[in-house]
């Protein structure tokens, strides 16, 4: 190629930056940038293709009202097939609710603990306690729900059968607290030292300083973590399947069995066909599951970046 | 000096007593994993041997080894690997490096922190619909890992962006004055400043796509094959599914067998972790700036 004739060539080409290393330059730029907006086609791509599999059904078939409503869920049934998702999303809220009130006192007094009592050694072991604990792969869990914790919870309470909500919402609660105590501690960390040493001036003890100072100030960032380990328990598969006895039912204590709404796709979806009724209206469940959770961390993200900003 | 007035002594028993109960919580919340690990290790550790690594399952999954399991877990990080580093790396870079503070960039945070919280089992149902079904990949390796790839970017991305954003300024500024583009600035001066920030978080997603389930259930990993893959068209075995498989699915499974399998898949991923722990640990105590 040869470039446009110039008139004066000895003065500006030492000015035109544009020789291989330009070239590789924007290329590079374009590059990174489709990698950077590749996150973005993800997402949308999720949507769009779990509502493509799920969407025709969703509209033609399914009755919302009875989707929503019935506690029948009996998909498979040939004559009569019933779509009520009432009773798995019952499941799954009695299991994130109870594990919420396991992990919130937890995760927030480890994350208080660590963020302002412990020092130097103790700090640096618990927080490395609390990594590896958030790395307990989700099928462990549920492997220890069903052998460990379930004869423990026959024996201890004189049940017959211990895969409960008690025993699916304190798994899930010991799976949700490392992660909730992580990002609460960043909360903590955040709020500055000056407010520490203003109400220590004062003459506060410790646990004023903590509870009139420390808290209020990191009130957003706990707050954004508490829903963080309120989408993490609502989206947990294996665990949840493996823990809660896997039956449809509304529960009305901790001692009963119960279904959750992902663990019902994970039960049944490999024993679909294609494009059938019952696998579209599984789909029509992730997309549920997909909305739901896209909220949750929305709004935790917005609350996290509000204090990030102030 | 001051005195020690009754107020100061009631002050000062509550703060002990608020210290005891925030050393109780931590300790709870720590305690229930080592009780967890000593059960599994009393439990499994007997049954742990090469042999139990290396020969295929017998007599319908109730004696035998655990290999291709093993195999199948190892193929299928690998893949994911493939893809999900060059991506996620990138996609670092530009955040890091090259993004404005704008509206598009704020959507990529999002999208990333919505990549990471929707429930893999929803992960699942896009690989299903999108690898299996739409491109027609099958259930095979492929698809499993580009489902658990998608999955896990979240972590290199975020992981990549911390160390990038962890190189000061400075050593940029002054590359740029040397008249280097952007990307020999990045190259010779960031990224190596960088690498071994990027390898923990490398390490870290190992060992979550080692332990993930649910996105493979359906979109590659079965829970048994006679064969071992040959290729990423293949389907094939997994430790997480194995785990869920012979505690779950087998009746007959001796009791030793599942805890087995359980404390390998733990080891497995918390010696990753570990690993990029004290990776990390070691990185700060020799930090040059």
């Amino acid at each position: 190629m040869s470039a446009p004739l110039n008139p004066n060539p000895g003065c500006t080409q030492d000015f035109d930056r544009r020789n291989l290393d330009w070239y590789i330059d924007k290329a590079v730029q374009v590059l990174v940038f489709m990698g950077g907006i590749s996150a973005i086609i993800f997402i949308v791509g999720i949507f769009l293709f779990i509502t493509k599999e799920g969407i025709g059904f969703l509209i033609e078939t399914l009755d919302l009202h009875e989707f929503f409503g019935s506690p029948y869920w009996e998909p498979s049934d040939e004559d009569a097939p019933e779509y009520g998702i009432l009773a798995l999303m019952a499941g799954t809220a009695s299991v994130t609710g109870l594990a919420m009130l396991i992990a919130i006192p937890f995760s927030l007094g480890t994350a208080i603990y660590i963020a302002e009592f412990a020092t130097g050694k103790t700090r640096e072991w618990l927080k490395v306690l609390v990594e590896l604990l958030a790395a307990i792969p989700s099928v462990v869990w549920g492997f220890i729900g069903l052998t460990i914790m379930n004869p423990l919870i026959i024996e201890l309470f004189d049940i017959p059968v211990g895969l409960t909500v008690l025993n699916a919402g304190i798994i899930l609660g010991l799976m949700a607290a490392p992660i909730m105590t992580s990002i609460a501690e960043d909360a903590l960390k955040a709020v500055p030292d000056r407010y520490r040493e203003a109400a220590e001036a004062m003459g506060a003890t410790r646990w004023q300083v903590i509870f009139k100072a420390v808290l209020p100030a990191a009130k957003n960032g706990l707050l954004g973590a508490i829903l963080l380990g309120v989408g993490r328990g609502f989206g947990e598969t294996m665990a949840v399947l493996m823990a809660t006895g896997h039956a449809v039912n509304i529960p009305g204590s901790v001692f009963d069995s119960v279904r959750a709404l992902t663990a019902t796709i994970a039960a049944e979806l490999g024993e679909t066909a294609v494009g059938s009724d019952h696998y579209q209206v599984l789909f029509t469940i992730g997309i549920f599951l997909f909305l739901i959770t896209f909220l949750i961390n929305l709004t935790a993200d917005l609350i996290v970046r509000g204090i990030k900003k102030s | 000096m001051f005195a020690a007035t009754e107020l100061n002594q009631k002050n000062q028993r509550t703060e002990k007593l608020v210290r005891l109960l925030f050393i109780l919580m931590a300790s709870l919340l720590i305690l229930p994993v080592l009780i967890i690990l000593g059960t599994l290790i009393y439990k499994g550790g007997g049954i742990i041997s090469i042999d139990f690594l290396f020969t295929d399952p017998t007599n319908g999954m109730t004696e035998g080894g655990i290999f291709p399991a093993l195999l199948g877990t190892i193929w299928l990080v690998a893949v994911a690997l493939v893809i999900s580093v060059p991506l996620g790396i990138a996609a670092a870079i530009y955040l890091s490096e090259y993004a404005p503070d704008n509206w598009l960039t704020r959507l990529i945070n999002l999208a990333i922190i919505n990549l990471a919280g929707v429930p893999s089992i929803v992960h699942a149902l896009f690989g299903v619909g999108a690898f299996v079904v739409f491109l027609e990949f099958g259930t095979s390796i492929l698809s499993a890992s580009l489902t658990l790839a998608i999955m896990t970017l979240p972590v290199v991305i975020v992981s990549t962006r911390e160390s990038l954003q962890a190189v000061p300024h400075s050593f940029r500024e002054a590359c740029w004055n040397m008249g280097a583009t952007r990307w020999q600035t990045i190259r010779r001066v960031v990224l190596p400043n960088a690498v071994s920030g990027i390898l923990t978080g490398i390490i870290l997603e190992v060992s979550r796509t080692a332990g993930e389930t649910a996105p493979i259930m359906f979109t590659g990993a079965v829970f048994f094959s006679p064969f071992l893959p040959q290729g990423i068209m293949d389907q094939t075995m997994a430790m997480s599914l194995h785990l869920f498989v012979v505690s779950t699915q087998v009746p007959g499974v001796p009791e030793n067998l599942p805890y087995g399998v359980a404390l390998v898949l733990i080891g497995m991923v918390l010696l990753m972790n570990s690993i990029s722990i004290a990776f990390r640990m070691h990185l700060r105590g020799k930090k040059k700036w």
